[in-house]
């Protein structure tokens, strides 16, 4: 019985060690582990079965997503895995990783902050730049090249830049 | 041989789902007529990331509708094979795009009723509406605040934009009262916990509209007569030139996929 069970939790690891392994397609460094979207894995005897969660509910790249998963699954020795889309707890900026952050940072791209308030109709947001760090920074556009972005521009540097909404 | 309509078996639960899909179907179509033509690059994305949120939250809503109906249909069955007498969206969301201030203040009304809407929504009984909910008001939210900034700026801009967001107001405001109806079943599903009572959210979306438009130096309408339809199949001419665009290759060739 107890090499049963540390025989699933291994396969389980596996597992969950191929699906975190998948990247997203508009921001490739950044793994679905890294972006919370990767919400559970559960094996039931040989098969299993990975649970996203959408960050944008029309986000394109979840069924390309959705298919990395299943290809990395079946590489790991997995028949027919299954992904699954839950939506609620509804997906936020928050489960963003440290090391996500860090990331997108380097990348170019400036990480959600924490302290700005999305609720607020109109609020003045502090962004810094990912390239030189400075807080002068503009909004250019609420809505950037992909549903998780907004457009900005540092008046310092003078690079636009992406930053990754809070949501 | 075009494929023919389906039929749904509009049960209170079903025809509640089916009617806010088919809100943010058809408005999120409305505003993807203009990628590629919107006046700048930034609203080109803006108004198309904006289109594509609605058509995610249209697609769950479809998917749980098909699935409280339980007869076989789809998301995609449902979207594409539902002539326009069998869409229930509100009227104000089918009007078309006119000019930018037409497209933007037929925006304002819609987000500033459904960031109200799905913030209520999330304590629905109904697990999966609430989810939606959830995930919705997100958006909606960012939606408003693209909106109500363009009705400020159009409103306080040149005497041009101001007379266009103006006469926006004014045509679209008799489209607005629908929002705020419920029938017989809605009312049965509201006392049931289901779903929210859309008249109690009427007061607070007035002082979203009277605080915006009145920093945009505008006036809302005086009016109260109220056009009405949309929820029970009766359209404008509007819906169905839409409609005969959106459903254009699924009827020409029946099941096809990308």
């Amino acid at each position: 019985m107890v090499t049963v069970l540390e025989h699933d939790s291994e396969l389980r690891q596996r597992a969950w060690d191929a699906a975190a392994g998948v990247v997203d397609p508009e921001i490739p460094v950044l793994t679905i582990a890294d972006l919370g979207v990767l919400r559970d894995v559960v094996l039931d005897g040989d098969h299993v079965e990975v649970a996203i969660t959408p960050t944008y509910s029309g986000c394109p790249a979840m069924n390309m997503i959705a298919v990395e998963i299943e290809v990395a699954l079946e590489r790991a020795g997995f028949r027919e895995p299954k992904v699954r889309t839950v939506l609620s707890p509804a997906w936020t900026t928050d489960w963003m990783s440290d090391e996500g952050r860090r990331k997108l940072h380097a990348y170019g791209i400036a990480p959600p902050q924490a302290s700005s308030s999305r609720r607020a109709l109109f609020g003045e947001q502090a962004v810094t730049c990912p390239q030189c760090n400075s807080r002068e920074t503009e909004l250019l556009s609420e809505f950037g090249s992909t549903s998780c972005k907004a457009l900005w521009r540092c008046k310092s540097c003078r690079e636009p830049f992406d930053y990754f909404k809070c949501h | 041989m075009p494929a023919a309509n389906i039929q749904v078996s509009e049960t209170p639960l079903v025809l509640y789902a089916l009617r806010r899909a088919d809100d943010a179907l058809v408005l999120g179509h409305r505003l993807s007529e203009w990628c590629g033509h919107a006046p700048m690059m930034e609203e080109d994305m803006a108004l198309s990331n904006i289109a594509l949120d609605l058509i995610g939250q249209a697609r769950e809503l479809y998917t749980y509708a098909a699935k409280a109906e339980g007869k076989g249909n789809d998301e995609d069955k449902l979207a594409y094979l539902r002539d326009v007498r069998q869409y229930r969206n509100l009227l104000l969301v089918e009007q078309p795009n006119g000019d930018f201030a037409q497209t933007l203040v037929r925006q304002f009304f819609y987000s500033a009723f459904a960031d109200l809407y799905w913030r209520a929504m999330m304590t629905s009984r109904d697990a999966t509406l609430a989810a939606i909910a959830a995930k919705s008001e997100k958006e909606s939210a960012y939606h408003l605040r693209h909106a109500s900034e363009w009705i400020i700026r159009l409103g306080d801009g040149t005497d041009e934009s101001r007379q266009r967001a103006q006469a926006a107001i004014d045509h679209l405001w008799a489209f607005t009262g629908e929002m705020f109806a419920a029938d017989e079943g809605e009312r049965a599903l509201i006392h049931a916990g289901i779903a929210v009572d859309p008249g109690t959210l009427r007061g607070r979306w007035m002082t979203t509209l009277s605080e915006v438009v009145g920093e945009a130096t505008l006036h809302l309408p005086q009016g109260d007569w109220m056009q009405q339809g949309g929820r029970s199949g009766r359209h404008s001419e509007h819906l169905g030139h839409l409609l005969s665009e959106l459903q254009s290759m699924q009827r020409t060739f029946p099941g096809q996929t990308w």
